[in-house]
């Protein structure tokens, strides 16, 4: 039976590659995960402390302003800072600290703009703000920093108020704050190429020029388009955050890191956006690196597995190969061990009647020498008759001598044997027979075959047997090869003796062994030739094979051992 | 002039028979034993030059023979007559002292060439 290598092969490489490709794969991305979810979390971290931070800033700006308003309004008077040139001394000291400012007008209770300093001069101090919003609220709070609105001017700006009172009167010191300085402090937070820093009020109406996303008192949008749509999908809604807040969405298909922290000062909300890509690079660099070491693990265990199981199956088709092998011979073995024993016993019960009757011809034969009877008319008869029993008990006796011979146990000597030249003598016997025929023998000796020790007759008469064979196998007209060689490794010498005859049909081939077998006409063979061989071949720890090709010829091989 | 006295020990009648007969016709003293036992019995009255033992025989088998007469009279000359297939036989009868064995069916120029040593073997021991 043959057994499908190139299955068990598949079988066997897949085994080992699943059984080393699901650990690698399950450790390698279990430590992805964990790395992915550390890193993660570091991020976040870092994201919020930059959040805070920032807030930080702008409560600290924030702060220092209104005290610095406090500081001016409660330490020049009233009617000080109502004269424009006292209140542009004091706004060019407050200048020359920070450039921050960028006008200051005093209001008195009414909304009426008393005194002014700054760019719109024409602009402004005509202008009443009883009835704006800003004007309400600091009358009620005290202090007031206002959203970016347009105003007057119609320039994005924002306002700080702060509400005075003194001996009876009330009045409000209004300074309008550059831009810039709030968009500095929160554009220090761009940290990457793809990151956005912007600060929304309650309304969710951008206080800062983002990076990408809009523009002043826009609502923050993309800058990116979402897929499905040409017009830019609105960032998440942060203005009514409370508490510091970071995390990461998908909003809208686009997949963005968000950390929104509350401006205690104002109602605004300081928006930070970083883009996963490239806050996570290190983590993607990371993650490629690991499809590179995995595909680089599946490329080696891919190839070990392959050659590994080349090695075992390479082991396993010899194996089996020896086994068939084996079991062929040992096969035969046991056959001829049977027949042994079974020719033995015929050979027994056959000899002892035919012993009998060759006596009992002799006698008969003895008596007609002896006796007057050489005048009868049949004597002729009686004298051919017993000459003839003679003869068939001769060819009986001779056939089982033959069986006795295959089925004969005896020792083999143990003589040096140069198989050369017992080939030779050998064929020396048959070369005039055989060039009757026309048959040629050609020899083809190697040079190197060593002296073995062995039977030389019992191998004499298995090389005439074989040579007898061929001949009569080719009848005329053909070559008889009788080769050699030496196999150093196991210490053999072989013996061809090649045909050119008709070949051995491969339904016969396992059977010119056995006792009896025979191809040629009744009375011509008995069929024990090969079978002895077989027999004497083995027992000098030799082997003997055949190979034949119908319409080719057959090769008889013999390996025999050195020693 | 001495004749030569041949036992022949072999269970099968017919040619036990015979084969006597035809050394008889050839001057040899010859006589038969169907059996080992037999054989021994009359090796007790009468002395012979060669025995003629098969191996193979029911109840006494020609080496379980072989070795009484030996033991008897060591002088006689035995020839194994073997019609089994092991030659084995034949060998070990010669380890126990036979002169020699032959091949059943034999022609009977063999045996009595056989016979014929044995004897000349005997008589040199003799004299």
């Amino acid at each position: 039976m043959e057994r499908n290598y190139r299955k068990l092969w598949w079988q066997h490489c897949l085994a080992i590659i699943c059984f080393s490709v699901i650990p690698l794969l399950f450790v390698n991305l279990s430590l992805y995960k964990l790395f992915d979810r550390i890193y993660t979390d570091k991020v976040t971290e870092t994201l919020r402390s930059t959040a805070e931070n920032r807030r930080d800033a702008i409560d600290l700006f924030f702060s220092e302003r209104i005290a610095q308003l406090y500081t001016v309004a409660n330490t020049n008077s009233f009617q000080e800072l109502t004269d424009e040139t006292y209140l542009n001394r004091v706004f060019e000291i407050m200048h020359a600290k920070s450039n921050s400012y960028m006008d200051i007008g005093i209001i008195d209770s009414e909304g009426r703009h008393l005194s002014y300093v700054g760019p719109y001069y024409d602009l402004l101090k005509q202008v009443n703000y009883k009835n704006e919003s800003w004007f309400s609220a600091v009358k009620a709070n005290g202090v007031f920093i206002s959203d970016i609105f347009l105003g007057y001017r119609k320039v994005p700006h924002f306002i700080i108020a702060v509400m005075v009172r003194d001996k009876g009167t009330t009045w409000i010191l209004r300074v309008t704050i550059n831009l810039k300085n709030i968009d500095d402090i929160v554009h220090r937070a761009w940290i990457g190429n793809l990151s956005d820093a912007f600060i929304v009020n309650s309304q969710n109406v951008l206080q800062t020029r983002p990076r990408f996303g809009g523009n002043f008192l826009e609502t923050p949008a993309y800058p990116e388009f979402a897929s499905d749509s040409l017009k830019p999908h609105a960032y998440p809604d942060y203005s009514s955050a409370v508490t510091t807040k970071v995390e990461r969405i998908v909003h809208n298909g686009i997949d963005a890191f968000f950390a929104a922290v509350p401006i205690h000062n104002t109602k605004w909300i300081l928006v930070i956006k970083e883009s996963p890509d490239e806050l996570l690079s290190p983590l993607q660099k990371g993650k490629y690196w690991m499809i590179l070491l995995t595909a680089l693990g599946l490329a080696i265990i891919a190839t070990g597995a392959a050659l590994f199981t080349n090695t075992l199956i390479n082991r396993i088709k010899e194996t089996d190969r020896e086994n068939a092998t084996n079991s062929d011979m040992l096969l035969q073995a046991n056959k001829m061990i049977a027949l042994s024993k079974m020719a033995a016993g015929i050979a027994h019960e056959v000899n002892n009647p035919l012993a009998a009757i060759a006596e009992k011809a002799g006698w008969l034969k003895d008596l007609l020498a002896e006796e007057d009877i050489a005048g009868s008319k049949n004597f002729a008869e009686f004298d051919e008759s017993v000459d003839k029993i003679e003869q068939h008990v001769n060819r009986a006796r001779k056939i089982i001598h033959n069986l006795l011979g295959f089925a004969r146990r005896m020792e083999p000597a143990k003589e040096k044997i140069n198989v050369n030249n017992l080939l030779d003598e050998t064929t020396g016997f048959l070369e005039n027979e055989a060039r009757y025929v026309n048959i040629h023998i050609e020899k083809q000796y190697a040079e190197n075959v060593p002296v073995i020790t062995s039977d030389l007759s019992q191998i004499q008469q298995v090389v005439l047997n074989l040579l007898n064979n061929a001949i009569d196998a080719i009848g005329h007209d053909g070559t008889v090869t009788v080769s050699t060689r030496y196999h150093e490794k196991t210490n053999e010498v072989e013996i061809n003796v090649a045909d050119t005859g008709p070949g051995i049909p491969e339904s016969e081939l396992n059977k010119i062994f056995d006792p009896f077998f025979t191809t040629k006409e009744v009375g011509k063979g008995t069929g024990l030739g090969l079978s002895i061989s077989y027999s004497i071949i083995e027992k000098l720890g030799g082997k003997i094979r055949v190979q034949s090709k119908v319409g080719t010829g057959t090769v008889f091989t013999i390996l025999l051992p050195k020693h | 002039m001495d004749t030569l006295r041949v036992l022949i020990v072999d269970d099968e009648d017919d040619f036990r028979e015979t084969i006597v007969k035809r050394l008889n016709a050839r001057k040899i003293l010859a006589e038969g034993a169907a059996s080992g036992v037999k054989a021994l019995e009359i090796l007790g009255g009468k002395d012979f030059d060669v025995i003629v033992l098969d191996v193979k025989m029911p109840d006494m088998d020609g080496i379980e023979t072989l070795r009484h007469i030996k033991k008897m009279k060591p002088e006689i000359e035995v020839i194994m007559l073997t019609g089994h297939a092991s030659v084995e036989f034949g060998l070990k009868g010669m380890q126990l002292g036979a002169f020699d064995y032959v091949m059943k069916p034999a022609p009977l120029n063999e045996l009595l060439d056989t016979i014929g040593q044995a004897y000349n073997k005997k008589r040199g021991l003799m004299h």
